[in-house]
């Protein structure tokens, strides 16, 4: 049974409840119910098709659930469209043009979000410097390297500055040096809520402040990270499905 | 809306730099001109077995180039998970739609804007009503652009999505592909507008009805 822990650090980002969501007749995720609280960074854990990118999926509106509710800033889903912009998202694809330059990438999204042309140059020079590109910026992203178009990825991710941040798997590929610098990059970001999903249990409880154990669709735990047993749990669930999860 | 029509712009600004859609469209589009100049050299001495052939030939340039063209308009959306940072975004889905159209649509004008020259030269075609031979190939061009990026956004996630394409899109697109040959056919000959109303008609009719609907279900389109 879940253990549930509902911080209290300010507004509710996030409330689901009951949320399933069905491919076919695979039960992809089986009555999610969830409170994020804002300046929250949880890590999402667990075995291979434990449902943690789809639940990711539907809190960044990619997928509808099949049944149950979700609010994201006291909105529900068919007004989504309303707070999309305070939602920013990374995933191990880059979501970036290969034909269009870093600054290119970064405006064009930037302009999509509705941003100003003269607060959108200014941000997309900050980012761009921020995440170490700056030399790069007027470079086409096809030919960057793997980890400089994660970082770009990031700067993308954040042009709008968003209160909550979704983050898939966002060190896969990268070597220590690229991903170290997105740990810091993230960790400076600590006003921001952030829900990462990761295979990656040491960076889960270095970076995270909580938890959320998934197996097969259920959260099946939701801790705290400093809580003496969160490492047992992770390790009970992520080791049990063929060592799947990499430590 | 007008937030999302920056989607058309990216893609004119990448396909301006790549040309990897516009080349192979206008090679493509070319290629069938010279092969039916040779092969119909016999009835070019007669303008009116002339006007009665060139019309499918026309049309034939357009519709197989402007598949090339939807083949790839969504490419570069899947590629690198662009389309999900797409959906992301605080514009209304159908505005990627709208985007796509209008790219396409644009690309499809500058081939044909290039074709149709070298189709008088080739075919030795002097055009006497080319205003009205302009308006039903926009609207007729409009109509497939309409149905072919709906189908496109449709089938790009699918295995073999570039071969599924045209095997969706030819036979829903034949309404708007029979009333612009046909019309397209009866300018040629020389035939009073007003006898090819039905089938200019039947063009605004389809463009206008098709649009909307796929205005309205493009966002269950690219729902996953």
């Amino acid at each position: 049974m879940a253990t549930i822990i509902y911080s209290m650090m300010g507004e509710t980002v996030l409330v689901a409840e009951d949320i399933f969501r069905d491919y076919g007749c695979l039960h992809a995720l089986n009555g999610i119910n969830l409170c994020v609280e804002e300046g929250e960074f949880i890590a999402i854990i667990g075995p291979n098709g434990a449902g943690k990118s789809t639940l990711l999926k539907i809190v960044a509106s990619l997928t509808s659930p099949t049944k149950g509710t979700l609010q994201i800033f006291g909105t529900k889903d068919k007004d989504r469209e309303d707070v999309q912009d305070r939602i920013g998202m990374l995933s191990h694809e880059t979501f970036l043009y290969d034909n269009l330059t870093a600054r290119e990438n970064l405006l064009f999204f930037g302009k999509l979000y509705g941003m100003e042309h003269a607060a959108l140059d200014e941000r997309c020079d900050y980012l761009i410097r921020k995440v170490g590109l700056w030399k790069r910026a007027e470079d086409p992203v096809k030919n960057f390297s793997r980890g400089m178009k994660q970082r770009l990825s990031l700067a993308r991710a954040i042009i709008h500055d968003p209160s909550l941040l979704l983050l898939d798997e966002p060190y896969t590929g990268l070597d220590m040096n690229a991903s170290s610098l997105m740990e810091n990059l993230l960790v400076e970001k600590s006003g921001m809520t952030k829900i990462m999903v990761t295979h990656d249990m040491d960076k889960a409880f270095r970076l995270c402040n909580r938890l959320l154990i998934m197996e097969a669709g259920n959260i099946v735990h939701d801790v705290v990270a400093n809580d003496p047993n969160a490492r047992k749990f992770a390790e009970a669930v992520c080791f049990s499905d063929g060592g799947q999860f990499k430590c | 809306m007008l937030k999302g029509l920056n989607i058309a712009f990216k893609d004119l600004k990448i396909e301006s730099r790549a040309r990897e859609i516009f080349i192979s469209m206008v090679v493509f589009s070319l290629l069938i001109l010279i092969i039916f100049s040779i092969a119909f050299s016999d009835l070019l001495s007669s303008a009116s077995k002339t006007a009665t052939v060139t019309s499918g030939v026309l049309w034939i340039c357009f519709i197989f180039a402007g598949t090339l063209g939807l083949n790839r308009t969504f490419a570069t959306e899947v590629q690198n998970g662009c389309m999900d940072a797409l959906k992301m975004c605080p514009i209304p889905r159908n505005s990627i739609y709208l985007s796509k159209v209008i790219f396409v649509f644009l690309l499809m004008l500058l081939v044909e804007i290039i074709t149709i020259p070298m189709f008088s030269v080739l075919f030795n075609y002097q055009f006497t009503a080319i205003i009205w031979v302009g308006i039903v190939i926009l609207l007729g061009s409009f109509g497939f652009v309409v149905v072919g990026c709906l189908i496109s956004a449709l089938v790009i996630r699918a295995r073999a999505g570039e071969m599924l394409l045209p095997v969706l899109l030819l036979p829903l697109s034949l309404p708007v592909i029979i009333p612009a040959v046909s019309a397209t056919s009866g300018l040629l000959r020389g035939e009073d507008i007003f006898s090819l109303m039905s089938s200019i008609r039947l063009l605004v009719v389809y463009d206008f009805v098709f649009f909307a609907v796929s205005m309205l279900v493009f966002e269950y389109v690219v729902e996953d």
